[in-house]
């Protein structure tokens, strides 16, 4: 990752910038919300995938610009959060930092507020939740605090807007001061305090790192072994960066010696001692000893007991994924209507030609195929938003962390992995999208990658074809084998990146559950909104793109006019002459036409000139020129290949004939059809899921990995499966 | 009474931090989290499988792992 992850930008001197920051669940995205109403927007930095969200209020006539950055619990260099917060605030210099604590959990909280205060940024105290503090018998006075602390501390409850306009007032007071006051300065005890004169003498002296914090800021980050100013310093000036690394190796040799700690154990513990000593008489009153039980607590003796726990989880992920596909059903029907409304008026008003089928297969489609996705986005993040904002998204990741560690997976991968089709019929694309939650960077990635694995919807109607045509007396069966296949591929693929590619220890579990709340519907509907929008902002239009190349490849080269003339000709003939079942022969020739369309296609060309690969698996020049389709949408399977077999256009629902074809085709048999199924589980995903793999994954490299390295698998195993099946006889 | 590793601590019973012996991004997060020498802690409950273990700190409920929590020493009454 470079250095610069944010440039600087001009400040603008009319409206001043005021960033948020917090812990995870201190109610910062609720005040954020509160503050800018539905006028944010997700900014993007390039190769970061931590979302931080910018808007804009208006307060006594003055716009301020508010930009929510990651939740995060302290400021290492260890996750991306960390990362985005600390260059945005050394970087982007905000006018003031608006800190945003929990009341009742005031001294977790006050760990980044200390951390922040030591990097010398402006501050005021957001003392956020005041009200279900009060409930829980806690009393935070907020004068008292202000006062020990040196910054402003204004109570407030998100949720209600209350104490909004006073914490408005404070920030802008804060951000008229200009600079934010001296740094704290915190006592690490005798050795470390020493250590610190030292470097911070060193760094002031020849301005070290200037650009990258106040110097003993550096000092305290070199002592905690900080990878990313390690390294910066590293590059700025070699030979001091190496003499601050000495002062630090001897004071960490004294340490171990005489107190048998390290540096970086010894700065946190004591950050927290100075904040049990801030928070010491009378600034924190509580009637009730400090870790009884809330009803929080009791609802998780239910919810996370040994037998209920695991039976609730199951009822709510089929809720989630019935909830999901039951209520998308019917507006993305809406969708299609329009769409093949659309094209039924292009059609009326085009001339026959290559331009009418661009605007119709490539474009109206195209738009159709990715706005046929958005319903399903939309019900998927609301749901997920329910369950991520109420606190049960984390209780799902506590109880199956267990399971998905030994994959290199996450509790949480099992969303991706059920909405994805875990349970047969989900859908690839929000099931990619549904591993923005995980906050583990190497299982978010596993889980994305596995995640296509699963059985969606669209590869149902392939299964169905083959399962009528060969194995009609089994179906439950054969279903039931198809999803334990899915399931099985995708969690040893998982192992297997996590050992290879996406190699690394797993990320520290240390999570915390936070207390049950009952989610806003405002901060549902924007999160929900936000992140659909960027799904088809940000998507839509690669996955147009690609949609009318897919159609240039099976549209083109056209049939020469000879062969065209040839079907002409047979058509013209068929009419000539007397028989009375003449409709029926010219659709047979229009099939026929169909057929050597596609073939003379590029895609069937490639179909054709594979297939003295695909023959160890099988497949002949129909399937592949099918398969590929399947590229564009795995719905496209069965209708191609219908047309390759000039049955017409069929419909996947029905088959309309095609089982019985190839049930009846030589080339065909129980051992090519599980070959083929075991093919579709894994190869690689439709382009639509692609894109959104390079989107969350970061990068177009897991994209195009995505591609290569399902579609090898899944050839690697379907040649096995008709190798073994064809020696054992058992087609 | 005596020290003992976190992991061994049954659920229900408190103790106070002593050390927290491991370093790199574990033991920062672990430190970050409040687990520091002189904190207080209640083992709140365990997964279903028995791993995680849920814990209550300074008022709120922090889950780890098992082999997170035997870096982490309790002296218990």
């Amino acid at each position: 990752m470079e250095t610069a992850l944010m440039p600087a930008e001009d400040a603008n001197p009319g409206s001043p910038t005021l960033a948020l920051t917090g812990n995870p669940n201190s109610g910062k995205t609720t005040l954020f919300n509160a503050l800018t109403g539905a006028r944010q927007h997700v900014g993007n930095y390039p190769g970061v995938t931590v979302e931080t969200k910018e808007g804009v209020c208006n307060h006594n006539g003055r716009q301020v610009r508010v930009v929510d950055l990651p939740g995060t619990y302290s400021l290492t260099a260890y996750s991306m959060e960390e990362v985005v917060t600390r260059d945005f605030l050394i970087r982007r210099r905000p006018d003031v930092v608006v800190d945003v604590v929990d009341a009742s959990n005031l001294e977790r909280n006050l760990y980044l507020t200390v951390q922040l205060m030591e990097m010398g940024v402006p501050l005021v105290l957001c003392l956020n939740m005041v009200d279900a503090a009060r409930k829980r018998g806690i009393e935070v006075d907020a004068e008292r605090l202000s006062a020990r602390l040196g910054a402003e501390v204004i109570p407030t409850v998100a949720r209600t807007g209350k104490g909004k306009e006073a914490l408005l007032d404070a920030a802008l007071r804060k951000a008229r001061e200009g600079a934010g006051g001296p740094p704290l300065v915190i006592s690490y005890g005798n050795d470390i305090d020493e250590a610190i004169a030292a470097m911070e003498a060193l760094i002031s002296s020849r301005a070290f790192l200037a650009g990258s914090g106040p110097a003993r800021w550096i000092a305290l980050k070199y002592l905690e072994e900080d990878g990313r100013i390690l390294a910066e310093g590293d590059a700025a000036d070699p030979a001091l960066s190496a003499s601050l690394k000495e002062e630090v190796r001897k004071v960490s040799v004294h340490l171990a010696r005489t107190l048998d700690t390290e540096p970086e154990a010894l700065i946190s513990d004591q950050r927290y001692g100075f904040i049990h000593a801030l928070l010491r008489e009378g600034v924190v009153r509580r009637e009730h000893d400090q870790n009884r039980l809330y009803v929080s607590d009791r609802i998780d003796r239910f919810l996370t007991h040994r037998l209920f726990g695991p039976l609730v989880m199951l009822a709510v992920v089929m809720a989630l994924y019935r909830f999901m596909f039951t209520y998308s059903a019917r507006p993305v029907a809406w969708m299609e209507g329009i769409f093949s409304w659309l094209g039924r008026l292009a059609s009326a008003h085009l001339p026959d030609g290559v331009l009418r089928s661009l605007v119709i297969s490539g474009l109206i489609d195209g738009v159709g195929g990715v706005m046929s996705f958005v319903p399903l986005i939309l019900l998927m993040f609301f749901g997920i938003a329910i369950l991520e904002d109420s606190g049960y998204l984390a209780r799902v990741a506590y109880m199956l962390d267990r399971v998905f560690r030994i994959f290199g997976l996450h509790g949480n991968s099992v969303i991706s992995y059920i909405v994805a089709g875990g349970i047969a019929g989900g859908c690839a694309v929000p099931g990619v999208l549904a591993a923005r939650t995980l906050r583990s960077p190497r299982e978010r990635l596993a889980t994305l990658l596995t995640a296509p694995f699963m059985n969606c919807g669209a590869k149902l109607p392939v299964f169905a074809l083959l399962i009528a045509a060969f194995f009609a007396e089994h179906r439950e069966e054969v279903m039931f084998t198809i999803t334990l296949i899915a399931w099985t591929g995708a969690l040893l693929a998982a192992r297997l990146f996590r050992s290879t590619v996406i190699r690394g220890p797993a990320t520290p579990f240390v999570m915390e559950l936070p207390p049950y709340r009952v989610p806003t519907l405002r901060g549902l509907l924007i999160h929900t909104w936000e992140r659909t929008w960027q799904y088809i902002k940000k998507a839509g239009t690669v996955i147009l793109a690609i949609a009318i190349i897919l159609w240039a490849m099976m549209t083109f080269p056209a049939l020469s006019d000879s062969q065209v003339g040839r079907f002409e000709s047979e058509r013209a003939e068929i009419l000539a002459s007397a028989t009375t079942e003449k409709k029926a022969e010219l659709e047979a020739v229009d099939r026929a036409q169909a057929e050597a369309g596609l073939r003379n296609s590029l895609a069937g060309r490639i179909g054709v000139a594979l297939e003295r690969v695909t023959r160890w698996a099988g497949f002949d020049w129909r399937t592949n020129v099918a398969l590929l389709g399947g590229f564009a949408a795995k719905e496209v399977v069965v209708s191609t290949l219908g047309t390759a077999y000039s049955l017409g256009e069929v419909n996947p629902e029905q088959g309309g004939g095609l089982a019985e074809r190839l049930a009846a085709n030589p080339g065909w048999n129980r051992v090519v059809a599980w070959s083929m199924i075991v093919f579709t589980i894994f190869y690689a995903p439709c382009f639509v899921a692609v894109v959104c793999i390079a989107r969350e994954a970061g990068s177009w490299k897991w994209g195009a990995f995505s591609v290569l390295f399902n579609t090898a698998v899944a050839f690697g195993l379907a040649v096995a499966v008709y190798q073994v099946g064809t020696l054992l006889g058992a087609g | 009474m005596g020290k003992i590793m976190l992991r061994q601590m049954k659920e229900n019973q408190s103790g106070v931090i002593t050390a927290v012996r491991v370093r790199g991004e574990l033991g920062q997060r672990i430190r970050d989290m409040g687990l520091v020498p002189g904190t207080a802690v209640t083992v709140c409950g365990r997964a279903p499988l028995y791993d995680p273990v849920a814990l209550k700190v300074m008022g709120f409920t922090l889950t780890l792992r098992n082999n997170e929590a035997d870096h982490i020493e309790v002296e218990v009454e």
